[in-house]
């Protein structure tokens, strides 16, 4: 009790236990890799290889395609087999390099090399961040220096380490926390040299106490760094409710950044992957990756090397032991469901979640009682049983009008809703609908 | 792999155990302490009372539906509450085929000629008993005094309202006439206990609804603590409140609308016993305040996350 959170939110079963104690295997990839062009916010990139070129570990294969989009880094030796479109997570076909490993992982000159990030200036970090082609990895997938590169650099006063970890199901920020947790507290250090005014907080749900007691202890004679422990409560790590939690009560819109609250989010895998590029020049090639569900034979936490085929991950946990009804890109609540595994890991891929049973499939569908539950939980304070009842006619005005366009589709509503009604799966397309009318418009 | 298919489906891919059904059945099982003290109250008689309105709610929800080819839901346990709910509004010795017709009323005519459940505006059981009372106002306001077995004795809010007093101890725990599910304060606060701990329903509506009257009596009734006590009370405030003014359908489902809710409940409950002919009204506020509804809604929209917050410097 008397743990900051936010108002809203629901309890879903955790199922962490199930991965939260094993280790980080690494694992490497065999065959081919697949790097799409787009797996960030934004533009996507433009590829600066072709069919036939021999790539590096470490060398670009696709730079930026605009302010906002993101570098694609090779995480193998070997040659370009070529570029086409392939299938990803999310179900579309994105253009894609493909890359046939060598299995050698020989590096560009200068990969890995030591940098004490003290001495370098704060456009020389940014340049780094930008080079190593790092962006959001707890799902959303926004270029990280564009982030640290906000309009008024003194406004911000709170550098937040999203470590709340709140998507059921997933442990990889949490192995991370335990097994590099000085690589943790060494890229919130790397931050902190950008902004003079903040200081820095790891917000965790207190679901993970070993982590708080590990990360507390690290931090207990840094002036500038601190363990702020939360209420385990989905969605905490949604970023405007971390901020909120965080900073005692600062509120931002969905059309807002967290630097207009004076704030900069990073998700714990990006803050070591940003300690990896500025400190040990070593740009987002790795990721971590939870492979867990009951259908999976040994669930368990994976680093691996992007690019790599999602089947290839499972068979590293002893493929399945049941078969799965449902696989799932993500965790339970905000993840895509999959129906190949024909895919490659992204830098957005933070889990593989396979069920032996659909509990959507096994929820019927019933009338709506307006319990009221929905409204209760949305950490929004929006009304998803009015915006269904827009959604359902289609009155995109009405559905504006209940700032249907605030929802960040955490799904709370729909698992609350004892009719078990698709609130959400609506919601996405209305939101969409939305969008695209007012592109039209304008 | 085999070749079974897999699943695919829009996210979250995990739901809530609680169902539609288990809200109704925990419904129910809140009015069994009340409906126990009923009967031993006013005998095995009231028990079958209850058990007719309950199968005549729940058989005509199977007729209508059979008759019209839709789904049939008896399962979800709504008919089940509703016959419960007007069951215990039914006098103790009250003539089975009224509670009959009643239980028809309800369902037919309120719930499914709306669409079913979910779709009407008015809550059935209530709108059943406001129906039964104006058609058969003698039968439905003949009470049982459960310490004499007289028949015809005055409700203690009719003894208040003539000018009379009446012992509040014995209207908290229920040996007084009135219908079999509304006697008993502790019984209905017990039910109400268990369903604020399930989270079935929030004390929102309730609350301010049994706060807004008592504050309503003491300030136009009497400047008597003794006296608003006995008016909480008594009547079907209590099992109004936390029984049918909560009824989801036909509440505000907007937090604050239920808190506005709660005030009308208690304002308009106070004006029709107090200055009105009758000296129960809680039926009549609750149907009333069911057609405020869609408005109150309208205007207490919450207020969404972040939304006025400026832009550069929220500190």
């Amino acid at each position: 009790m008397g743990l900051s959170t936010f108002i809203g939110g629901v309890h879903p079963f955790e199922g962490k236990e199930l991965s939260a104690d094993k280790p980080i295997q690494v694992i490497q990839p065999k065959g081919e890799l697949v790097f799409p062009l787009s797996q960030h916010i934004g533009a996507p990139a433009k590829p600066l290889v072709a069919k036939g070129d021999a790539v590096l570990v470490g060398q670009k294969l696709a730079e930026a395609g605009g302010f906002i989009s993101a570098n694609v880094i090779c995480s193998v030796s070997g040659t370009v087999k070529g570029i086409e479109p392939r299938l990803v997570a999310n179900g579309s076909m994105v253009q894609s390099i493909i890359v046939e490993s060598d299995g050698e992982y020989r590096t560009v000159e200068g990969f890995g090399a030591k940098r004490d990030y003290a001495k370098l200036s704060k456009q020389e970090i940014r340049d780094i961040v930008k080079e190593a082609g790092i962006v959001g990895l707890g799902g959303a997938g926004f270029p990280t220096n564009v982030k640290l590169s906000p309009k008024n650099e003194e406004a911000i006063d709170y550098i937040i380490v999203n470590a709340a970890e709140c998507e059921p199901y997933l442990t990889s920020d949490y192995r991370v926390m335990m097994e590099q947790p000085e690589r943790l507290i060494g890229g919130l250090k790397v931050i902190l040299q950008l902004f003079d005014k903040a200081k820095g907080v790891i917000g965790i749900e207190e679901n993970k106490p070993e982590a708080i007691k590990k990360l507390t202890e690290l931090v207990k004679d840094e002036p500038r760094i601190e363990v702020c422990p939360l209420q385990t409560k989905y969605p905490q790590g949604g970023e405007r409710f971390l901020i909120y939690a965080v900073t005692g009560g600062r509120e931002i819109s969905s059309a807002m950044l967290p630097a207009d609250a004076g704030c900069i989010v990073d998700n714990v895998d990006t803050v070591v992957a940003i300690y990896n590029a500025v400190c040990e020049t070593t740009p987002l090639i790795r990721r971590i990756i939870t492979v867990t569900g009951d259908a999976v034979a040994n669930p368990q936490n994976f680093e691996v090397r992007l690019g790599t085929n999602y089947q290839e991950v499972l068979e590293a946990a002893g493929g399945f032991k049941t078969q799965p009804e449902k696989m799932i890109s993500g965790g339970p609540m905000m993840g895509q469901a999959l129906f190949s595994l024909d895919i490659p890991v992204m830098k957005t891929s933070s889990a593989l979640t396979c069920f032996t049973k659909d509990e959507v499939a096994a929820h019927e569908e019933t009338p709506c009682i307006r319990c009221g539950r929905c409204i209760d939980v949305c950490p929004e304070h929006i009304v998803p049983q009015m915006m269904m009842a827009a959604a359902e006619r289609n009155d995109l005005e009405l559905f504006e009008k209940y700032n249907g366009m605030e929802c960040c589709e955490c799904g709370s509503c729909t698992f609350i809703c004892p009719a078990h009604r698709p609130l959400t799966q609506a919601f996405k397309e209305m939101r969409k609908s939305v969008a695209a009318a007012k592109r039209k418009k304008a | 792999m085999s070749n079974k298919l897999l699943n695919v489906s829009s996210s979250p891919h995990v739901r809530s155990n609680v169902a539609t059904k288990n809200l109704m059945y925990d419904v129910a099982i809140a009015m069994l302490p009340a409906t126990i003290w009923g009967v031993m109250q006013f005998g095995i008689y009231s028990l079958i009372v209850v058990l007719v309105t309950v199968l005549s709610c729940v058989l005509s929800e199977y007729a209508y539906e059979s008759l019209m080819h839709k789904p049939i839901t008896i399962s979800d346990g709504s008919a089940v509450v509703t016959g419960m709910i007007l069951g215990l509004n039914m006098p103790p010795a009250i003539p089975l085929w009224i509670p009959v017709l009643g239980g028809m009323f309800a369902i037919i005519i309120v719930k499914q000629l709306y669409g079913g459940l979910g779709q009407n505006w008015m809550n059935p059981a209530l709108a059943a008993r406001c129906f039964l009372l104006i058609s058969f106002a003698g039968a439905m306001t003949r009470f049982t005094d459960p310490m004499t077995d007289a028949i015809a004795s005055a409700t203690p809010l009719a003894t208040i309202k003539a000018g009379g007093t009446y012992d509040v101890m014995s209207m908290f725990i229920g040996r007084i006439p009135g219908t079999i599910g509304e006697v008993s304060v502790i019984a209905l606060l017990i039910g109400a206990a268990y369903m604020l701990y399930k989270k079935v329903i929030s004390i929102r509506i309730p609350g301010t609804y049994i706060l807004t009257f008592a504050v309503f009596a003491f300030i136009f009734g009497q400047h008597d603590l003794n006296y608003v006590l006995a008016e909480v009370c008594g009547g079907g405030l209590i099992f109004g409140a936390f029984f049918m003014a909560t009824d989801y359908v036909t509440s505000p489902i907007t937090p604050r609308g239920q808190i506005v809710f709660g005030v009308c409940l208690g304002i308009l409950t106070g004006l029709f016993r107090i200055f009105g002919g009758s000296a129960e009204g809680v039926s009549y506020a609750i149907i009333f305040c069911n057609i405020l509804v869609p408005l109150i809604e309208k205007y207490t929209l919450p207020v969404a996350f972040g939304k006025g917050g400026k832009k550069d410097g929220s500190k």
